[in-house]
């Protein structure tokens, strides 16, 4: 049994070791929350959770279908039915309602939860993302629609107001939030660990080599629910205190691997702007609230986002095992398809960025769609520039090998020369010919090369300027 | 009163939210396989896929399937009581002997959970022949792989107006197919109850076809099977004809059982088993004369039909009967074919052929007019239909002078012509990012081809509150029908809308229905509503006209109130005349029908007046390019549509704006990919997700969305005097793929062709704007020149 508060009442509800969240709840005869697509995409499962932030909590949108319900043991979880009702709607339900938001309805209790998430995100504030009341429209964009071709739940969001006094998500923010509880739970799919320390959890990886570490899980629970995957033991990590650090040094940034995308994302602020530029693209908010560094690199996909700017950045992983802690170089971390010399027993601590920053910064993601698209090619650049010359040219490349690259050749063909369109045109076809750029259903290998190519020319092309200046 | 006349203060009209939109955002509203998690003894149902393209069955050994735990039954071909088939063809077999796609079921597990279900249907071991496969079309048509009929649509002599021709080019043209991605994928839910009656649960756009062909599955009469739909999660055709073999299936599992059975596709299933909208193959001959008008149009389609014949053939005639969109061609011959392949069995998509049709002119005309000197919104409009003209297939094209109206007032609204020049001089300014600006129009034919589908029947009860329960036999798939239905009995029995509810779609209410299909449903269910309506009204005001001493003509419903012609105030509440009429033993129901009338169809000579009118409209986009990549966003769409006089002005703009997100999404995103290699993996879809086959998302909406309906647009003869919206609005978005080619075509020298792959991605427009700023690109993909002869 798993213990849940849902929409306000405390519920038990029966688990295996790999039931989504999106599973127990629709047995439960909540079916407002639909399955679309099963892997994260679409948004019909949204649902909100109370996370803790500072004393409080903060309500945060997340997708129900990849969220293992073991890992919520002792969550607080909210659905479109808890918000409102036809009699009582919540704002979010009303504006969306009188407007023509819903059609075919199937998508609308997930986009409901998301729009009731940014209204009830406490920095929210007139002006913010160009908008009247600061709704960050993009806060939808993990939400599928296939009827009303948006406009009218964009007018939706542009219609909130703020929550009225006695709204009672928005007192609940003032509250301290549930803690995320100690799990051991043995069904026949397996067994569930949460472990409260990182020894004991270390400790379970030392005796199950083959254990599934689970953070946000955002990318084994797509593998549960698509290719029936399942682990004999799952490790969920995302608790401990040692791997949520965040420190801003002179000289390093420590990014803890299991904070989310989305609480890096408000905490850097502009402090990195080459992450600042790339949270945005990186999926969808509901993926980034559940999404972490640690896992993106644990997983290590040569299409993961996170590998060229965090390799643009010269970033260092630490590394925590039975034996302590050691510091791996980003760029040699990856050692093969999804192999990193990362052992069986560690974990992923933390990413460590060195400071002072490189100035001349950009990520260049071609997918097909403009936000939550798996990447084509993706490209980070980090440059460092004295007297219109460049003398540092850091190059992370996704998409293009069996690995994330660093683009040596190209960096060393930048490197002592001056910023000019001839020397960006010389690195440049040194770049398009970096890696083995496959043909797949994503692009043709050619359109591949082409984009590494073109893509330092659009950087030098958008700060040429900097140079003169 | 006519049927078109609108009374005062009248439901219809009236922008209204949809009438479950409530229930939407509460997530209250029950979808089919909502219902299942309510049943006790559920069985879930999971399919034995092929992972051959092509393979005869030599035997399947359910036995291993038999001893995971869960497992109940395997359901085989062996099982089927009555004809082993799911079309309406007799080429679908539903337990096949020969596999024909990647993912064709060969049987299914029945078992307690979906997991079990799941386990058992990888435990199932099943021999296979491998056979030899056609995947792409090209491949198909190098094979001279062909199904069902041929047909031509033929008007003068293509010979004669080529020769007239000033300028003659000729092309070759290949545009994708597209997923319909309804939110909610197939589902049904059977059960048998206690006399007997097989009753599913069914997520269909045609229950009468789903009920026809489980009866002939399992052997019974139509009468001991009925199918509900209480609501889908959108279909677009999707759920016409595929979902009659997934009920067939639950159905039997039920029969066999006597445990409830949940059949529900998953994303994967659903995208690896259904059929999408059809891709085509276009090679065409056109000819114009010195000014630019059409002499002849020579063309030959071949579309995708996949592994069995489907619709194919009506998709086919639609796409033939809009190969001329707007344009009056004076000598026409097109000819239509389809390829047999081995994927998934192509069948209806919004538009349903049309707008496949529709996008090998447009596309022609786009790539055509930099030769012929012409801007295209100037060569578009010079070859509009004129007042008077007919189709190649003989049609008066009534109402063409819309055309022109609605052209004029956008250009206007959209300030064009300024945003032109802007255009110009904004590519002139910037080097590596290009915005183009395009103008397209659509005219599109509403009725089905099939002429006897063009009826409907509707069952509505007046009780003696006075309240009113509305049957009939289209089903609600988010496009606001039910509300539209409302609307119209509310309106025809002058009562307010609070009065009248609607009773979920049953095969046992209203019997022998069409498929909610071809934007029919309004306009076929509205009559039939309405005249159901009308017959109840007669009779009760022969009631109200005794006591009111006026004749029957005289009286006058609204607002639930009943009053002589002229004198509301001396009117009493309908529900009194409702109670009055009542205890006179006056009939207080009625069964309503309509057929479209002045319907003739030859379908071999491809002549006749298919369509009771057409739809028109335009679209103005304007979108921004990268030169360095290929991305482009939309920064403006304005879009005029004619939808007559609406019945729900806010479903209508619904419909509208979301028919050219998604045709925007099959023009320049949504891309089907199969695997065509001679590898392990041939005849796989290899976009079967949705982190692989992307919809237009939120970042896809235009900056700055301008939608609205022709005013003053009476359709004389169709439920007060609306025009059916469903498909037309998706082939809106031709103006986006034309906008992309002009930005394209402003990276190179004036006045030379761009070709642009459908669907048009960012690669490929890179590879098109690669190729017009380099005079010999490398191996960029793709169509054939359309040059002069």
């Amino acid at each position: 049994m798993v213990e849940l508060k849902i929409n306000g009442t405390a519920r038990q509800l029966p688990s295996a070791a790999h039931t989504t969240l999106l599973a127990a709840l629709r047995a439960d005869g909540l079916t407002g929350c639909k399955e679309g697509c099963a892997e994260g995409e679409c948004g019909a499962c949204a649902v909100l959770v109370a996370r803790a932030d500072g004393a409080g909590v903060r309500w945060e949108s997340v997708n129900a279908c990849l969220a293992l319900l073991p890992a919520l043991d002792g969550a607080e979880v909210v659905t479109s039915e808890g918000l409102g009702t036809p009699g009582a709607l919540h704002p979010a339900q009303e504006e969306l309602a009188v407007r023509g938001g819903s059609q075919c309805g199937y998508c609308t209790p997930g986009f409901v939860v998301s729009l009731a998430a940014e209204y009830l995100r406490p920095e929210r504030t007139p002006g913010e993302h160009g908008e009247a009341n600061g709704f960050d429209v993009h806060s939808l964009s993990g939400n599928l629609c296939r009827c009303t071709g948006y406009r009218p739940i964009v007018d939706a969001a542009r219609a909130l107001g703020t929550p009225v006094e006695g709204d009672p998500l928005a007192a609940r923010r003032s509250q301290p939030a549930p803690s995320a509880r100690p799990t051991r739970l043995e069904a026949a799919d397996g067994t569930f660990h949460r472990p409260p320390t990182l020894a004991e959890a270390l400790a379970l990886l030392a005796a199950h080599p083959d254990a599934r570490v689970l953070a946000g899980g955002t990318d084994w629970g797509v593998d549960v629910n698509l290719r029936r995957a399942r682990a004999s033991v799952t490790v969920a990590v995302d608790a401990l205190p040692e791997l949520r650090a965040f420190e801003t040094g002179r000289e390093v940034i420590r990014l803890g691997a299991a904070l989310t995308l989305s609480d890096l994302e408000r905490r850097l602020g502009d402090r990195v702007p080459l992450l600042q530029a790339w949270f945005p693209q990186f999926a969808s908010r509901l993926i980034r609230n559940s999404a972490t560094l640690g896992g993106n690199l644990g997983t290590a996909s040569p299409i993961g986002d996170s590998p060229p700017v965090l390799l643009a950045l010269d970033a260092e992983l630490e590394l925590v095992g039975p034996g302590g802690v050691r510091v791996v170089p980003l760029r040699d971390y990856f050692t093969g398809y999804r192999q990193t010399v990362r052992a069986p027993g560690e974990l992923i601590q933390a990413v460590r960025i060195p400071t002072p920053l490189a100035p001349v910064t950009a990520f260049h993601k071609i997918a097909k769609r403009r936000f939550d698209d798996i990447s084509s090619v993706a490209v980070g650049y980090a440059l460092r520039l004295e007297g219109g010359v460049v003398t540092q040219a850091r190059i992370g490349l996704g998409g293009v090998a069996a690995t994330p690259l660093r683009a040596y050749e190209a960096e060393a063909a930048l490197e002592g020369r001056p910023w000019t369109a001839e020397t960006a045109r010389r690195a440049a076809r040194i770049l398009g010919g970096t890696g083995t750029p496959l043909s797949d259903h994503r692009a043709s290998a050619g359109y591949r090369a082409a984009m590494l190519e073109q893509s330092l020319l659009k950087v030098h092309w958008e700060t040429r300027a900097e140079v003169t200046a | 009163m006519s049927g078109h006349e609108v009374p005062p203060g009248a439901a219809v009209g009236r922008a209204l939210a949809h009438e479950s939109a409530a229930l939407h955002v509460t997530g209250q509203a029950l979808y089919t396989d909502d219902l299942g998690v309510r049943m006790a003894g559920l069985l879930h149902a999971w399919p034995v896929g092929s992972p051959h393209a092509h393979a005869r069955v030599l035997n399947v050994d359910v036995s291993p399937a038999l001893s995971v735990p869960g497992v109940a039954r395997v359901l085989t071909r062996a099982d089927v009581p009555g004809v082993n088939d799911a079309g309406v063809k007799g080429d679908e077999p539903l337990f096949p002997e020969e596999v024909m796609f990647v993912g064709h079921a060969v049987c299914w597990v029945l078992a307690d959970s979906e997991d079990a279900a799941r386990q058992g249907a990888a435990a199932v071991q099943v021999t296979y022949e491998p056979l030899p496969s056609l995947i792409s079309l090209r491949e198909a048509m190098d094979a001279s792989s062909f199904q069902g009929a041929q047909s031509t649509l033929r008007r003068g002599d293509v010979t004669v107006g080529l020769a007239q021709a000033a300028h003659v080019f000729e092309g070759e043209f290949e545009l994708g197919g597209q997923e319909h991605f309804y939110l909610e994928t197939h589902a049904s839910l059977a059960h048998v109850d206690e006399s007997g009656q097989v009753f599913i649960q069914c997520s269909t756009q045609h229950p009468s076809e789903t009920q026809d062909i489980t009866a002939h599955v399992l052997g019974l009469d139509a009468h001991a099977v009925t199918v509900q739909c209480l609501r889908m999660g959108g279909g677009f055709g999707g759920k016409e004809m595929q979902p009659h073999g997934f009920a067939a299936v639950a159905a039997l599992g039920a029969v066999l059982t006597g445990r409830p059975v949940r059949l529900r596709l998953n994303r994967t299933l659903d995208l690896t088993m259904t059929g999408k909208r059809h891709p085509f193959h276009a090679a065409w001959k056109a000819g114009f004369d010195a000014d630019g008008r059409f002499t002849a149009l020579q063309v030959q389609l071949t579309s995708d039909g996949g592994w069995s014949l489907d619709l194919s053939e009506p998709v086919m005639a639609r796409a033939l009967c809009h190969v001329d969109n707007a344009y009056f061609i004076p000598h026409v011959e097109a000819r239509g074919r389809i390829a047999r392949t081995n994927k998934t069995s192509q069948t209806a998509f919004r538009g349903f052929g049309g707008p496949q049709g529709m996008l090998v002119v447009e596309d022609l005309l786009g790539r055509v007019a930099p030769l012929l000197g012409l801007e295209g919104h100037e060569l578009r409009q010079r070859n509009f239909y004129r007042p008077g003209e007919c189709t190649p297939y003989g049609q008066p094209v009534r109402h063409a002078e819309r055309l022109e109206t609605i052209w004029t007032e956008l250009l206007a609204s959209s300030d064009f012509h300024a945003r032109r020049d802007q255009v110009a001089a904004f590519n002139a300014a910037n080097e590596h990012v290009k915005r183009g600006l395009a103008v397209t129009p659509v005219k599109f034919g509403i009725s089905f081809n099939f002429t006897a589908y063009n009826q409907a029947g509707a069952l509505v009860h007046v009780y003696k509150d006075g309240s009113v329960l509305v049957n009939h036999g289209g089903t609600e798939m988010g496009q606001g029908l039910h509300t539209k239905m409302l609307q119209v009995a509310a309106t025809a029995l002058g009562v307010p809308l609070a009065s009248v509810r609607l009773a979920p779609t049953r095969t046992d209410k209203v019997p022998n229905t069409s498929a909610t299909a071809a934007s029919s449903g309004a306009d076929l269910n509205g009559g039939a509503v309405k005249d159901a309506c009308d017959q109840i009204r007669a009779r009760l005001a022969e009631v109200a006209a005794g006591r009111l001493a006026v004749h029957p003509d005289d009286v006058r419903f609204e607002d639930g109130r009943v009053f002589p012609l002229g004198h509301p105030g001396r009117g009493f509440p309908f529900r009194e005349l409702v109670h009055d009429a009542y205890h006179r033993r006056t009939q207080l129901w009625a069964a309503g029908f309509y057929r479209t009338p002045g319907l003739h169809w030859d379908r071999e000579a491809m002549q006749g007046e298919p369509f009771k009118y057409f739809s028109y409209g335009a679209s103005v986009t304007e979108v921004e390019l990268d030169g360095f990549t290929g991305a482009y966003r939309v920064l403006r769409a304005d879009l005029l549509h004619d939808v007559g006089d609406s019945l729900s002005p806010l479903i209508d703009l619904g419909q509208v704006e979301g028919g050219y997100l998604q045709g925007l999404g099959w023009l320049t995103l949504e891309e089907l990919k199969w695997d065509e290699s001679t590898g392990a993996g041939r005849g796989r879809l290899l976009t079967q997700a949705a982190s692989t086959y992307k919809l237009p998302s939120l970042s896809e909406l235009p900056a700055d969305f301008r939608a609205s309906l022709l005013r003053q647009a009476t359709e004389t003869g169709v439920v007060y005097g609306s025009k059916a919206v469903g498909e037309p609005p998706l082939m809106l978005a031709i103006s986006a793929r034309e906008a992309i080619r002009a930005a394209c075509a402003a990276f190179g020298p004036p006045g030379t062709p761009t070709l642009l792959a459908s669907p048009a991605t960012p690669e490929a427009a890179f590879w098109a704007l690669h190729a017009a700023r380099t005079p010999s690109p490398p191996d960029a993909p793709r169509a054939t020149e359309g040059v002069p002869t």
